[in-house]
């Protein structure tokens, strides 16, 4: 069955689209990086669409869905690439896409990647201190 | 309104809908279309087989090249023998979907065409002709 290739590169998992993709090859590839996600423990996503030449409420809607079961499974997505066309058709057609973070190309995704990577630890390493002072009052209470 | 060209693409499989998305690709080249409004067409062109496949169990695409007043365009015409649409307006607005879909594709394909028109009566199908002029 024709698929399209994930990569994986350190923490993050990287895919291309290259081809017009038909309905049941953006399904796949939903549960596929789904499914790696959480057999890597991947903390990124990055999805390059520069290749795309449209993308239609369809091929959105999977791009979303992606983007929100990748942060149920703690990681981030980032698209990169998207053609200006695209872009001004997306918007047009009514579709903003909503909570995807968007590169202008990988070099800026991979950025953006590791910069949202590491507010995700710096909040857990911040809540774990203001945890351990609130305990430090209640002791001198 | 004259028409040159004019071919019938089958909306059977979501292949179809791949085949139908290329032709008016080539076709919108052809004709000098410039890329924004290729990909606006393109997508229409999409949405609209997407929704003569899920919604209309399968039909037909006609795409056309149209000339009037000296302007040539490309007109896209979905046709099934589906269910058909019992609340016209209701669907041609943003965000209503009956397929848990976004509810998008028609009201949004109107935006990216310069004509569009929808006929449709319950039980009997659903056709809906799209123009963008060059």
């Amino acid at each position: 069955m024709e698929r399209i290739p994930i990569l994986k590169m350190g923490e993050f998992l990287l895919v291309t689209i290259q081809v017009d993709m038909h309905d049941r090859l953006a399904m796949q590839l939903q549960d596929d990086l789904t499914e790696r996600i959480a057999a890597t423990g991947a903390r990124g996503v990055l999805i390059d669409i520069s290749a795309l030449e449209m993308v239609d409420s369809f091929i959105g809607r999977m791009i979303a869905n992606i983007a929100g079961m990748a942060r149920v499974l703690d990681a981030q997505t980032v698209v990169t690439g998207m053609q200006p066309a695209v872009a001004i058709t997306l918007v047009e057609l009514g579709l903003t896409l909503a909570g995807v973070r968007t590169a202008l190309n990988v070099e800026r995704g991979m950025t953006l990647l590791r910069s949202l990577i590491h507010e995700d630890d710096g909040v857990i390493a911040h809540d774990a201190v203001v945890e351990s002072e609130d305990a430090d009052v209640g002791a001198e209470e | 309104m004259s028409v040159q060209r004019n071919e019938l693409l089958p909306v059977r499989t979501p292949n179809d809908i791949v085949a139908v998305r290329q032709h008016v690709r080539a076709l919108a080249i052809e004709l000098g279309f410039s890329l924004v409004d290729q990909t606006k067409m393109v997508t229409a062109a999409s949405e609209l087989a997407r929704n003569t496949l899920t919604h209309g169990g399968g039909g037909t695409a006609r795409i056309e090249v149209t000339a009037a007043n000296a302007r040539r365009g490309l007109r896209m015409t979905f046709e099934d023998r589906g269910k058909g649409i019992a609340d016209v307006d209701m669907a041609m607005r943003d965000g209503y979907s009956t397929a848990g879909g976004l509810g998008l594709g028609l009201s949004g394909t109107r935006r990216l065409m310069n004509e569009f028109e929808l006929q449709s009566k319950p039980g009997e199908g659903t056709r809906v002709s799209v123009i963008r002029w060059r």
